[in-house]
Parts: C-alpha cells; sequence; structure tokens
C-alpha cells in the first residue's frame, strides 16, 4: 500500500458543552477520491477546519506523507500542499481572474511592483491545464459560477498540491457544469493527488468516489469500498441505530384542508410542487439546503411571486403577492433566522409580540398598554416564556425564549396556517423538545401546521406527513406510518425509491 | 437602584448631564472671563437661547424620525431656503393683492405645502428606486438649492411685513412665539413617537426592516410619510424664523442639515436606526446652542466654536461607543 497522502490520527476537537470531534482517524491515499460522509452537525466541517489550520485539534496528529504535520492557519496548511476548495466562494469580483488565483502571493518585481507579465502567463498556464475557456485579464465578476468555481480550482493548483478538499462543490452547479468538475477532480486523482470529496448527494458519491467514509456524532464509522457498497449501506452507517425519539405523535383529529397548493412553481427555484395540509395536522418538508423548501414558504408568505400554480385557503383561490396579503388570509411565518427576520432585537418582548397587529390595539390615536399587555400575558403564560418583564430587550433572552416570542406574535393573530422554519435551529436541546411539544399541542388544537427542518429526528418527531424535496421537486410523500429514516435519506438524496427497490 | 437601571439612565439622561456640566462651567468661567458683568444663566439669556435653538431644532425633530427609520435627510437646509421663498414671495404675488393680512396664512400655507411636496419627493425616490437615502437626498440637496438660485440669482428675496413681523416677535409670559412652536412640535412629535403605531413601526423599520416587512409592515409608504414629516418641520422652521426677518438669502440654511445632524447625533440616536429619542434630541439642540452661546460670553470667536463643538461630537461618540461595548461584552460573559 502506498504512503498516505494524509492521515488524521486519533483527532479529538472539543468545545465547551459539545465533543465535536471524538478520536477521528481517515486517510486518503494518493490518486484515490475519498468521500465523507455524514448528517449535518456529524462533525464533517469541524474536522476540515481542523485540517484546514481554522482550528487546532485538543488531541491527536495530523501526517502529510506520513511526515507529521501541525497545520496553524490556512495559509500554512496550503504551502504544506492542503488546499481547500469552499462551497461559498470567496473570490473578489472586481479583480481579474489572475489576480484572484495568486491574490496574496502575487509575483512581484522590485520596489514592490506586481510583475504582472508573469502573473498572467503562470495563471494562464493552470487555466489551460484545467481546460477553462477564458483568460486572466477577464474580470471574476463577469464570470458564471461554474467558471467561478473553476477560478478557485485554480487557485488551489499553484502549489504542488498533496491533497485538495472538495467542500460540497456541485451545490451551485448544473448537471452539464458537474461534468466538468468531475473530469478535474478524475484529471487531479490520475495525477496522483489525494482528493477528499464532501457531500449529502448519494448519486455524485457514487459516481466519482473510490472510497467512502462515514462520520456519525463526531466519531469515525468506518470506510467502504465504493464498487463494494451500495446506497442502503451507506445510509445504515449513517444513521447507525433507528433513534429511539421516533414518532410519540398522538395524531390530532384532522379537520378540512385548510391549504391546498397546486402545481406551484418559482422559477429554478422550486417547480410544480402540489401538497395540502388539514387542520390539525403537522406536515413535514425535509431536505437539503437548496433544495427550495425554504422558498415554498417564502412563497406561500408572499415574500417571492410564483411563477405558476395555485394556492387554495380553506378552499377559496387567493392571491398572495405580501406579506400583508397573506396575514390577511390567515398564513403566518416563522423565519429561518429569528434574529434577522423575525424579531426586532432592540425592542422589548411586548411590542414583539403585537407587531403585526399593533395598528388594531388603539385607543383613540395612541397604542393601549393595556391591550398589548393582554396579548403578552396570555401568550407569555401559554407559551411559558421565561422573561424577567415585558420590558425585557427580546436580544437579551436565550435563544429557545426568543423562538416562543416569534411563535407567539404569530398565535396571536389566529393563524389558519402556521409555517415553522427551522423551528430549533440554534437552540439548546432541552428548548428543543419543548418547542417540539409545543408544535404538537398547537396541532391538537386546531392549526394546521407546516414544519421545514433539516434535522432529520425533528422532521420525524413532530410530523403526521413528511415530504421529501430534491433538487426543486417533491420526490415523494410519506405518511408517518411509512417514513423511516433511511428511504427518507434516499429520498433527499435523489434517489427515486422505485429504482432502489 | 440596580446596576442596570443605573447604566440605562447613564446611557439616556448622558445629555442631560451634559448640559447641567455646561452650565456650571460657563457660569463659573463667565465669573473670570466675561467681557459683560451680565450673569450668564440669565433670565433673558435663557428664553433667547430658546429662541435661538428654535430654527435648527424643529428640524432635528424631524430628523430624529428620519435618522430612527434607518434614513438620514440632506435636503433640509435647501428645503428651509425654498420655502423661506415661497413665503416671502408668495406675499407680492399680484393674485393675493386684495386679501391685506389674510395674505400671511396662505403664504404660511403656501410654505408648509412646499415642504411636504418636497419630501414627498425625496420619499418617493427612495421608496421606488431602493437606493440610499443619503444619496437620494444629497442629490436632492443639490438640486432644491438649485432651484433656490434659479429663483432670484445671487439676490436676496425680501418682503416686510409688520403685521408677520409683530406675531412671530409676540410672545406668551415672555416666551417668544419660535419657543412656544418648538416645545409644542417637540411634545406632539414625542407622543407621536412613543405613543402611536406609526412611531412603533418606526422603529421597528430602523432596527430589522426584513422583520418589519415580514410583520406586515408597509414599509415604504411608512418611509415616505416620514421624509414628508420632515419636510413640513423644515418648513414649518423656515416660517418661524422668516416670519420675523423677512429677507432670505440664496445661501441661507447651507450647512443646517450638518448642524441638525450634530444635534441628534449628539442627544444619542443612532445613526444605523432603530433607537433614539425625541426629547433627547431635544436636549442636544439645547445643549449645542448653550455651547455657541457660552463660549460667546467668555470670548471665543466663531471659528473657536465650530472647532469645539467638533471635538465634543466626536469625544461624546467615542464616550457612547465605549459604553456600549462594555455593556455587550458583559451580557457575553
Amino acid at each position: 500500500m502506498s504512503t498516505p497522502a494524509l492521515r488524521l490520527e486519533d483527532i479529538v476537537k472539543t468545545f465547551p458543552g459539545v465533543r465535536a470531534l471524538d478520536g477521528v482517524s481517515f486517510e486518503v491515499l494518493p490518486g484515490e477520491v475519498h468521500a465523507l460522509l455524514g448528517e449535518n452537525g456529524a462533525g464533517k466541517s469541524t474536522l476540515m477546519k481542523v485540517l484546514g489550520g481554522i482550528y487546532q485539534p485538543d488531541e491527536g496528529r495530523i501526517f502529510i506523507q506520513e511526515q507529521p504535520a501541525n497545520m496553524t492557519s490556512p495559509l500554512n496548511a496550503k504551502s504544506k500542499g492542503v488546499v481547500f476548495i469552499h462551497q461559498e466562494l470567496s473570490l473578489a469580483d472586481e479583480l481579474s481572474v489572475a489576480e484572484n488565483i495568486y491574490l496574496g502571493e502575487l509575483p512581484r518585481k522590485s520596489f514592490g511592483r506586481v510583475d504582472w507579465a508573469s502573473l498572467y502567463a503562470k495563471s494562464g498556464e493552470i487555466l489551460k491545464r484545467l481546460n477553462c475557456n477564458f483568460t486572466p485579464q477577464i474580470r471574476v465578476g463577469s464570470l458564471s459560477i461554474a467558471n467561478k468555481q473553476m477560478v478557485e480550482i485554480a487557485r488551489a493548483l499553484t502549489v504542488e498540491a498533496k491533497a485538495v478538499i472538495f467542500d460540497e462543490p456541485t451545490a451551485s452547479l448544473t448537471d452539464a457544469e458537474k461534468v466538468v468538475l468531475f473530469d478535474i477532480i478524475n484529471d487531479l486523482r490520475d495525477r496522483g493527488v489525494g482528493v477528499v470529496y464532501i457531500s449529502h448527494r448519494m448519486d455524485e458519491i457514487f459516481t466519482i468516489s473510490d472510497r467512502i467514509s462515514v462520520l456519525r456524532d463526531g466519531s469515525y464509522r468506518g470506510s467502504l469500498v465504493t464498487a463494494d457498497t451500495n446506497e442502503d449501506e451507506v445510509t445504515r452507517l449513517m444513521i447507525g441505530r433507528s433513534l429511539d425519539l421516533t414518532h410519540a405523535i398522538i395524531p390530532a383529529k384532522l379537520g378540512d384542508v385548510a391549504l391546498k397548493v397546486d402545481e406551484l412553481s418559482c422559477g429554478s427555484l422550486f417547480q410544480d410542487v402540489s401538497f395540502q395540509v388539514r387542520s390539525g395536522e403537522v406536515v413535514g418538508f425535509y431536505g437539503l439546503v437548496g433544495a427550495g423548501r425554504t422558498e415554498i414558504a417564502e412563497t406561500l408568505f408572499g415574500l417571492r411571486t410564483p411563477t405558476a400554480g395555485q394556492i387554495e385557503i380553506a378552499g377559496q383561490p387567493v392571491k398572495i403577492t405580501s406579506p400583508i396579503d397573506a396575514i390577511g388570509h390567515g398564513i403566518s411565518l416563522v423565519p429561518e433566522d429569528r434574529k434577522e427576520q423575525g424579531l426586532v432585537l432592540g425592542m422589548n418582548c411586548r411590542d414583539n409580540m403585537t407587531l403585526p397587529q399593533v395598528g388594531h390595539l388603539t385607543n383613540g390615536p395612541f397604542v393601549s398598554p393595556t391591550k398589548e399587555a393582554t396579548i403578552f400575558n396570555i401568550y407569555h403564560e401559554k407559551l411559558e416564556i421565561k422573561t424577567p418583564s415585558w420590558k425585557q430587550q427580546v436580544g437579551n433572552l436565550s435563544g429557545g425564549n426568543q423562538q416562543k416570542i416569534v411563535i407567539g406574535k404569530w398565535l396571536s393573530m389566529a393563524p389558519r396556517v402556521l409555517i415553522v422554519d427551522e423551528p430549533t435551529r440554534g437552540i439548546d436541546v432541552g428548548s428543543k423538545s419543548e418547542i417540539h411539544n409545543l408544535i404538537r399541542t398547537l396541532a391538537a388544537q386546531g392549526y394546521a401546521i407546516i414544519v421545514i427542518s433539516s434535522e432529520m429526528p425533528e422532521v420525524l418527531r413532530v410530523s403526521d406527513r413528511v415530504i421529501a424535496m430534491f433538487h426543486g421537486k417533491i420526490m415523494r410523500e410519506f405518511s408517518a406510518a411509512e417514513v423511516t429514516e433511511d428511504n427518507l435519506v434516499q429520498a433527499i438524496s435523489g434517489i427515486v425509491p422505485d429504482k432502489v427497490a | 437602584m440596580n446596576k442596570d437601571t443605573l447604566k440605562s439612565f447613564i446611557g439616556k439622561g448622558a445629555i442631560w448631564g451634559f448640559i447641567v456640566l455646561e452650565l456650571i462651567f460657563f457660569s463659573v468661567a463667565g465669573e473670570f472671563l466675561s467681557l459683560s458683568d451680565k450673569a450668564f444663566m440669565d433670565w433673558d439669556n435663557m428664553l433667547l437661547l430658546f429662541k435661538q435653538s428654535a430654527p435648527i431644532g424643529i428640524i432635528a425633530l424631524g430628523m430624529t424620525i428620519v435618522m430612527i427609520n434607518g434614513n438620514i435627510d440632506l435636503s433640509v437646509g435647501a428645503t428651509f431656503a425654498l420655502c423661506a421663498i415661497v413665503m416671502l414671495d408668495s406675499m407680492t404675488w399680484p393674485i393675493f393683492a386684495g386679501l391685506g393680512d389674510w395674505v400671511i396664512p396662505i403664504a404660511w400655507l403656501l410654505a408648509l405645502i412646499t415642504g411636504m411636496l418636497l419630501g414627498l419627493i425625496n420619499g418617493l425616490i427612495v421608496w421606488k428606486t431602493g437606493v440610499d437615502a443619503f444619496i437620494v437626498t444629497l442629490g436632492s440637496m443639490l438640486g432644491f438649492r438649485g432651484l433656490v438660485f434659479m429663483y432670484n440669482g445671487e439676490n436676496p428675496t425680501s418682503h416686510l411685513n409688520w403685521t408677520l413681523v409683530d406675531m412671530a416677535e409676540a410672545d406668551i409670559l415672555g416666551i417668544q412665539t419660535p419657543t412656544i412652536i418648538f416645545v409644542v412640535c417637540t411634545v406632539l412629535i414625542w407622543l407621536l413617537m412613543t405613543r402611536t403605531v406609526h412611531g412603533r413601526n418606526a422603529y421597528a423599520v430602523g432596527d430589522n426592516r426584513e422583520a418589519a416587512v415580514n410583520a406586515g409592515i408597509r414599509v415604504g409608504p411608512h418611509m415616505v410619510w416620514n421624509f414628508v414629516l420632515i419636510g413640513f418641520l423644515a418648513a414649518l422652521s423656515s416660517v418661524v424664523f422668516y416670519s420675523s426677518s423677512g429677507s432670505v438669502n440664496p445661501n441661507d440654511g447651507t450647512l443646517y442639515e450638518l448642524w441638525v445632524i450634530t444635534a441628534v447625533v449628539l442627544g444619542g440616536t443612532k445613526l444605523v436606526g432603530g433607537s433614539g429619542s425625541v426629547i433627547s434630541t431635544f436636549g442636544g439642540v439645547i445643549a449645542i446652542q448653550l455651547l455657541r452661546k457660552g463660549l460667546g460670553h467668555i470670548g471665543a470667536d466663531t471659528a473657536m466654536v465650530n472647532l469645539v463643538i467638533g471635538l465634543i461630537l466626536i469625544a461624546v461618540l467615542f464616550l457612547d461607543q465605549q459604553l456600549n461595548r462594555k455593556g455587550k461584552e458583559e451580557l457575553k460573559v
């Protein structure tokens, strides 16, 4: 066996209260594409940050070609031959391709002048190797996303790379662009570079990788040779056990159809989405980031304009062009990012809660503090919000209590349909189950609820039905009885169930 | 008193502490340095101070709302001059010739309507184009000033109407008309900002615009109303000031926008929006006028006054930033 290009040994990294990496070992051979898999929060990104010198491991060692290496910074890692292609492009749009490729390391002449001739020559060479059809002089801002990704890759090739790490590289690429990317990865492999490929997408992993390693809950769960395994085996390794906190659902008494969505499309974001939600029912939307879940919620709430399709509320077709319309039709949205989209952090708890309806809580020309207090007290008690007083600035509350303020705000509007996007993002474990119970209680009281989440246990725990999305389309709809972690993971990875069976 | 209340008291009351400090300093320093033997804190002197504060102060009230909203209006100085021209010139228009002194309320009304229209223009452009208010009103500042010069070239526009002057110079119990209007406006705008839905929305829009949109607030029209309001207040300020002076130079009101913003910022309103108080702005206006008068009282010239005000503004904001940063760090722990 040849010398590993990169080897990690018993890496441990802890953060206050969390053991993010628990003795992870992992190796990449030169000339192999090694896929790294794991659910959200399994420790992939922490591991990569350790590799890239952003975090220092608490224990364990890193070897590059069996030489112990100590990564102190991203630049240091690069100089040792470990290069990252990041998910989010980090290019300067206003600079040329060549300047971006050599950013921070521009070739110099005397008096600190840039050696443009050598810069363009060297960059041109790299671009040629990548079969790029643009010149090094062109402005990066004028390139397509795929070509920007090429520049990002070109940047990685300025050093003699021993290991190249791709972090979800296809997130923003079209199918045709993916083919080009895979050619480049294959080319790197042929030249003896060790490639680490991180992705959620099963189909891609089986196309490109030689071996697959799986992380779960911060620890290494084994490696498989791609040719000898299948999607089921990988899925099982990713999830491990069947979680015991699955459906503790007491199905509520279902009422009439509160929301019916028919063939709704919004450009390239999502297409032909049809589903319905009955009152008393929780419908979970599960899928990868970028699958179009949040965009559907935003369209229903009037923040995006659909390009086709129809929305019916309680049997009546409605047209929703703004949040004002949506609120008028009884749709409420607890947004994905409560600090950016949900709360006015500098305002107190009461004012935040009454914000959408303060126009109706008046006494003559003035806002009535008594009417506001009545509303606040009801939901303060009902949702068990922990705050010293209504005067407390919302920014000073804990994540869970902030989320309850947002939920209370919309419940006080007596909505027909409550959409909750990522109900427990950034909330600690104890408050999580509180929010979950709250969602179930609200369903029992007859609200029609849509829950969008990237966390599988959460979706399984609260939903009566689960809709799996992939690339802007509904892949499959599961009843609570049918849904398992296996078939859900397969659905959101783009594997059509019929083909698997 | 616990620590939090104390801190918020210092935070909110800082401007009043500063005013007290100024009064003490100038009273004491005046004893040694002043050329006149009148005390600084003389009743008439203080009344004069309020009257002189009124033109900047009335505009500053509007600027407070616009800044809480997360916007800014640089065109108030030009609006101030243009409204003065409309008021003074309209009194000489032939169509109003038969009205006698009844032309006065009509001239006032025309000036106020002009101010509101100019504000409406600003607001609509900000709303419909989405261009930053700083840029839009920088443009309209130049544009409105252009209109001022187009009207009468470099020449002043004058019209002296003695009834008008008498009304402007009138007083109730020694308190002059401009002071009364300034104080009444402060109270009304304070009620608007603290007690009404519009005021509540202004803070919400300035603090987190996205959340405000999501709460169903019509953010665009809301901001337009605020620009109309500041246009109205700039016009009102102009009406108050030129009713007694009777003559406007085309350069009048230049740099007013900056004095107004200085007063508002000194009062603790943040440039980024979301927080601020009309009462503190009132304090900021008084503090600046006090500084000017006080430095004059102890014999400093105008250049010196500007230098000192500039330094104090930076010092105050630096202190404010330090206090806030300290508060935030404590929160994290």
